[in-house]
């Protein structure tokens, strides 16, 4: 927990109170769309549970604030990752979110975890997801530190925070392949990010950043669920083990606006020389 | 509405030779093919007939109408509306845009919500209690989501962007 006040005090002074501010204040509010909040991935950032997608957080409109709270847990082969963190959206505009992640690698040093913070901010470019013809466009920022660089640096990682850039186009179409509505999500992304930064930022060699794209697609089976699959490509620098491009199979469900819950079938494939890292994913969220 | 015997069998030759004419068949219905004769094309009417007709366009104009008045948000905004003609042309506006063959004789969606000071909170309201409206009418999903479709491109007329 060293070296973590800044994105914690973010959490506690920001994000938290922005939970309770909708109902406090004339702009609250959640008058989108039942799901067209999104999940929230595992960098904190609205989206699907690896890519962050174009849409904001939670539910407000112009003139309305949404806040959501979650908590994830991915469970893999040899790794466990263990993420919560909130976000409040204002005027469906700007996104700010923090998340706190713990990536349990007690397979590979006993007795060891990884921890790292992410504060992130999203600005909606243009477009709106279902009313417009076009895509609903997003610009990113996703500002990470590892708080336990010793092993990152270990293995060859050059710092210990890094900067994530990436620019995200959604798009829903109501009336979709058998009837249902069909999502697509491209997002394109520049990090230095090891394994997303818990394995630290670049190399001692390398440390610029570097283009990667990330994608997700979804059908509704009805306004409550929803399933679907996301793909994010990743770097791979570090010397001492091989690191893969992410995948995942999901379901969605949202019975209403305030809760949602995601299950999917992760594939992270070698993680720190473990190879073929597959297993559960679940998040929760609450909205307002 | 009548003369409907002559222009499906025009509606068959026309488009029939191009390859279309099952088009004309699938209609199930001789009213549209009037239009399609017109207009040379084949009719969808299959909305239409996934709705219950003039019949279920009229129980879920009604449901629409009981939804829109029970929100605080929607209710709002039809304290001065003749709820009577604003029935019958929601019910012509589904029915004409669901291939049901009517015409839609009110003003277009930019005049009628001008000066009514519509946010967007107030359509996704709107949206909602349509959604509602088709819940309770028992809609299967892929009629919910062709009607929202065809509404869906209507937000910049109706918030006067």
């Amino acid at each position: 927990m060293r070296r973590s006040s800044t994105p914690l005090a973010w959490l506690f002074a920001v994000v938290l109170p922005g939970l309770a501010l909708p109902g406090t204040v004339a702009a609250a509010g959640n008058s989108r769309i039942i799901a067209t909040g999104g999940a929230t991935a595992v960098e904190g950032a609205a989206g699907g549970g690896l890519v962050p997608w174009a849409l904001l957080a939670g539910y407000g409109d112009q003139g309305e604030t949404g806040a959501t709270a979650f908590a994830s847990v991915v469970r893999v082969d040899d790794f466990a990752l263990d993420v919560i963190g909130a976000s409040v959206a204002f005027d469906n505009r700007v996104e700010l979110s923090a998340a706190r992640q713990r990536f349990d690698i007690d397979s590979v040093v006993p007795g060891e975890r990884l921890e790292q913070s992410v504060i992130g901010m999203k600005l909606r470019l243009g477009g709106e997801l279902i009313y417009d013809a076009g895509p609903q466009w997003a610009l990113g920022i996703q500002l990470k530190r590892n708080d336990t660089f010793e092993v990152p640096s270990a293995v060859g990682a050059a710092d210990s925070g890094g900067l994530d850039v990436y620019l995200s186009a959604s798009k829903l179409w109501l009336h979709g392949p058998f009837g249902r509505s069909a999502f697509l999500n491209g997002t394109l992304r520049a990090t230095q990010a090891n394994q997303t930064g818990l394995l630290g930022f670049g190399t001692a060699g390398d440390s610029r950043h570097e283009a990667v794209m990330e994608a997700s697609a979804g059908l509704f089976l009805t306004r409550h669920w929803v399933i679907g699959a996301e793909y994010r490509q990743k770097p791979d620098r570090l010397a001492f083990a091989r690191e893969d491009d992410w995948k995942d199979v999901f379901i969605g469900w949202f019975p209403s606006k305030h809760v949602s819950v995601v299950a999917a079938f992760a594939d992270l494939g070698s993680v720190a020389g473990l190879d073929a890292q597959r297993g559960a994913y679940l998040s929760v969220e609450i909205a307002r | 509405m009548n003369k409907l015997t002559r222009p499906v069998s025009l509606c068959t030759l026309l488009l029939g030779a191009a390859l279309l004419g099952g088009g004309c068949v699938t209609s199930g219905t001789l009213e549209p093919s009037l239009g399609a004769a017109r207009d040379r094309q084949a009719p969808d009417d299959s909305l239409f007939r996934a709705l219950g007709g003039h019949a279920g366009i009229a129980s879920l104009s009604e449901r629409f109408i009981r939804e829109l008045a029970a929100d605080e948000t929607t209710r709002a905004f039809f304290t001065r509306t003749d709820i009577g003609r604003f029935d019958r042309l929601i019910q012509e506006q589904m029915c004409a845009e669901s291939g049901g063959g009517c015409t839609y004789t009110g003003d277009d969606m930019r005049t009628a919500h001008a000066g009514l000071g519509i946010e967007r909170r107030h359509m996704n309201a709107v949206v909602e209690a349509l959604m509602r409206a088709m819940d309770k009418e028992g809609l299967p999903v892929a009629t919910q989501n062709a009607l929202l479709a065809i509404h869906a491109p209507k937000q910049a007329d109706i918030l006067g962007e």
